[in-house]
């Protein structure tokens, strides 16, 4: 599978912009705020339906307008898949495989699975468990469809679950025939998501160790905690003791949502005793690690994007991607990088077929061979 | 929309209240009427003003009516075992044109979400509970929309006539994801009416 077309409209600081992009490795070099990151996020709009810098779509439109399109063509298997993402100011956001439109957006995730290295994968370590929780999500939603509907419908009884202590909190009167349904579901959601996640992790951290491991030099040990209050035995009952501490505070205490996902170094808290240099090892374990899992998962390799890692990442993370890369572990791959001179350096050592983008303020020139 | 008369303006705003219609729509309208003959303005107003102040409820069921008891509640035809439990009005329209259902209705007039503030109260709920014990109900049918919110509202009712013997189910999940019953079509919701699965809260 690959992304042979792009198609941009008023996609934010682009006006029109077509490209064509090889399946080997789609270089974007130019100046920081040119643009290069932008052509990321169109990919993963087209591939998970959503921005993955900005989740308000109105901001997402060129200065001044009032829709944005985003139009890919994917290759797979020798036939090609057209993808339609249009979002237009006052009205929801419309998605069209081969120029029929989703019900449900949430129906395209996993069609096109797609993995982006970023800066901010840093987050993953600094931040909550929210941030590690959204990530585990979203690799598990991309090949299971049936898991992102336990996760909405979760989510959905939670908020009127929540909305219902407010009102018993606020109106003093308590009719528990009426939280019975919210928990009844709550609680055999939460099983069904609890028991997924574990299964993930079991697959998912082999691939991460295997990782770590190449990028730290197999210097330290490291780990991947899953704590969740599903794993008691009684969770019912667990879930049910809260009842008055969750009326008095308006809010569930007992839940999937309070899973934890915690990493350590040396039986260490990774985040308070990890050096700089080993907590972006384990961000970029954590990021291939995802990589290994979709792909093994779904038999297809998902499209890699790479954003300013040449930049960011030091000699060590560098080297394992660059064999990486040279062994064909992935497929089509797109990079951004600020200095040309440096991608074709790096990029030496890989064989695989590379075309080189400039992007000059929101415009994109081919070098022509 | 700037207009040369405060009475268009007026007119407009209040047409383009109604669901679905916009600024340009509600305009065309005001134009159209001023444009017609005087009297067919006056009918419409009339029977809107009519329909507002006449109307009535079904004191059984929660249908519109003419009277205090609908048609359809007076009927000797019609089967009093029977209870089907609808959201709003227009479900009862759909089921009576599938021409499968004989029985009774009950209009809750929604359904319980907590997060807009609808609650039992809101609803015709507690008439409900009354209902079925002051009238010789033996099967209730829950025909509401197939959201987590109609799921709810299904199994919340339940439990509030579970001491009670009476048989529940609920229609079967033909109707397609986003459909009110007002858009499925007569067959399926009449087979649907027919095959009718038993419902428990267990
Ligand atoms: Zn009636």
């Amino acid at each position: 599978m690959y992304l042979r077309k792009l198609i941009l409209h008023n996609f934010k600081n682009y006006e029109e912009q077509h490209l064509d992009f090889i399946p080997g490795i789609n270089c974007l070099v130019g100046e920081n705020g040119a643009g290069k990151t932008n052509l990321l996020d169109a990919i993963h709009v087209l591939s998970l339906t959503k921005s993955a810098f900005n989740p308000v779509d109105s901001q997402n439109i060129r200065k001044g307008l009032g829709y944005y399109a985003v139009n890919g063509q994917f290759e797979t298997g020798g036939t090609t898949e057209e993808v339609i993402c249009g979002f237009q100011i006052g009205k929801s956001k419309s998605v069209k495989l081969n120029k029929v439109e989703y019900d449900k957006l949430s129906l395209h995730i996993g069609k096109f699975p797609l993995v982006l290295i970023a800066p901010n994968d840093s987050d993953l370590i600094r931040e909550g468990n929210e941030v590690r929780r959204k990530f585990l999500d979203g690799i598990i939603a991309q090949h299971d469809a049936a898991y992102l509907n336990d996760l909405i419908r979760y989510n959905h009884f939670l908020k009127q679950r929540n909305a219902l202590l407010k009102n018993f909190n606020e109106t003093r009167v308590r009719d528990l025939d009426l939280l019975f349904p919210y928990d009844k579901n709550l609680k055999e959601l939460a099983a069904a998501i609890y028991s997924k996640r574990v299964s993930f992790f079991n697959q998912f951290i082999p691939f991460f160790n295997q990782h770590y491991a190449h990028v730290s030099g197999n210097k330290e040990e490291v780990n991947i905690q899953y704590k969740s209050q599903v794993e008691d035995e009684d969770f019912p009952s667990l879930f049910h003791s809260f009842l008055e501490k969750d009326i008095y505070q308006q809010r569930t205490n007992a839940g999937i949502h309070k899973d934890e996902i915690v990493f350590e170094i040396e039986d260490m808290p990774l985040k308070k005793f990890g050096s700089q240099g080993q907590q972006k090892s384990f961000a970029i374990s954590l990021k291939l690690a995802q990589y290994d899992c979709l792909h093994a998962i779904m038999g297809k390799k998902p499209l890699l994007l790479l954003d300013d890692v040449f930049d960011k990442l030091d000699d060590l993370r560098i080297k394992h991607l660059l064999g990486l890369m040279a062994e064909n572990h992935f497929g089509q791959i797109f990079l951004t990088d600020a200095r040309p001179e440096r991608t074709a350096s790096l990029l030496e050592s890989v064989e695989t077929e590379k075309k080189i983008f400039n992007v000059i303020n929101g415009v994109v020139k081919v070098n022509e061979p | 929309m700037e207009f040369s008369s405060k009475l268009i303006e007026t007119a407009v705003t209040e047409i383009s209240k109604l669901p679905g219609i916009g600024k340009k729509t509600a305009l065309r309208l005001a134009l159209h009427l001023l444009k017609s003959e005087q009297f067919q303005t006056e009918q419409l107003a009339n029977a809107l003003v009519k329909l507002r102040n006449e109307i009535v409820y079904c004191e059984k069921c929660f249908n519109i009516s003419d009277d205090n008891i609908c048609g359809i509640c007076s009927s000797i035809k019609r089967d009093k075992n029977i209870l089907c439990i609808v959201e709003d009005i227009r479900d009862i329209l759909a089921i009576e044109n599938t021409g499968q259902y004989t029985g009774l209705y009950h209009v809750l007039g929604g359904v319980i979400s907590p997060i807009e503030g609808v609650g039992p109260e809101q609803l015709n709920i507690s008439a409900l509970v009354q209902r079925v014990q002051t009238e010789p109900v033996k099967e209730i049918i829950f025909a509401l929309s197939p959201t987590m919110e109609g799921d709810t509202t299904t199994y919340y009712i339940s439990k509030k006539i579970k001491a009670l013997d009476i048989k529940t189910s609920s229609i079967a999940r033909g109707i397609p994801i986003g459909g009110d019953l007002e858009y499925t079509d007569e067959i399926t919701l009449g087979r649907s009416i027919l095959t009718r699965t038993n419902y428990t809260t267990e």
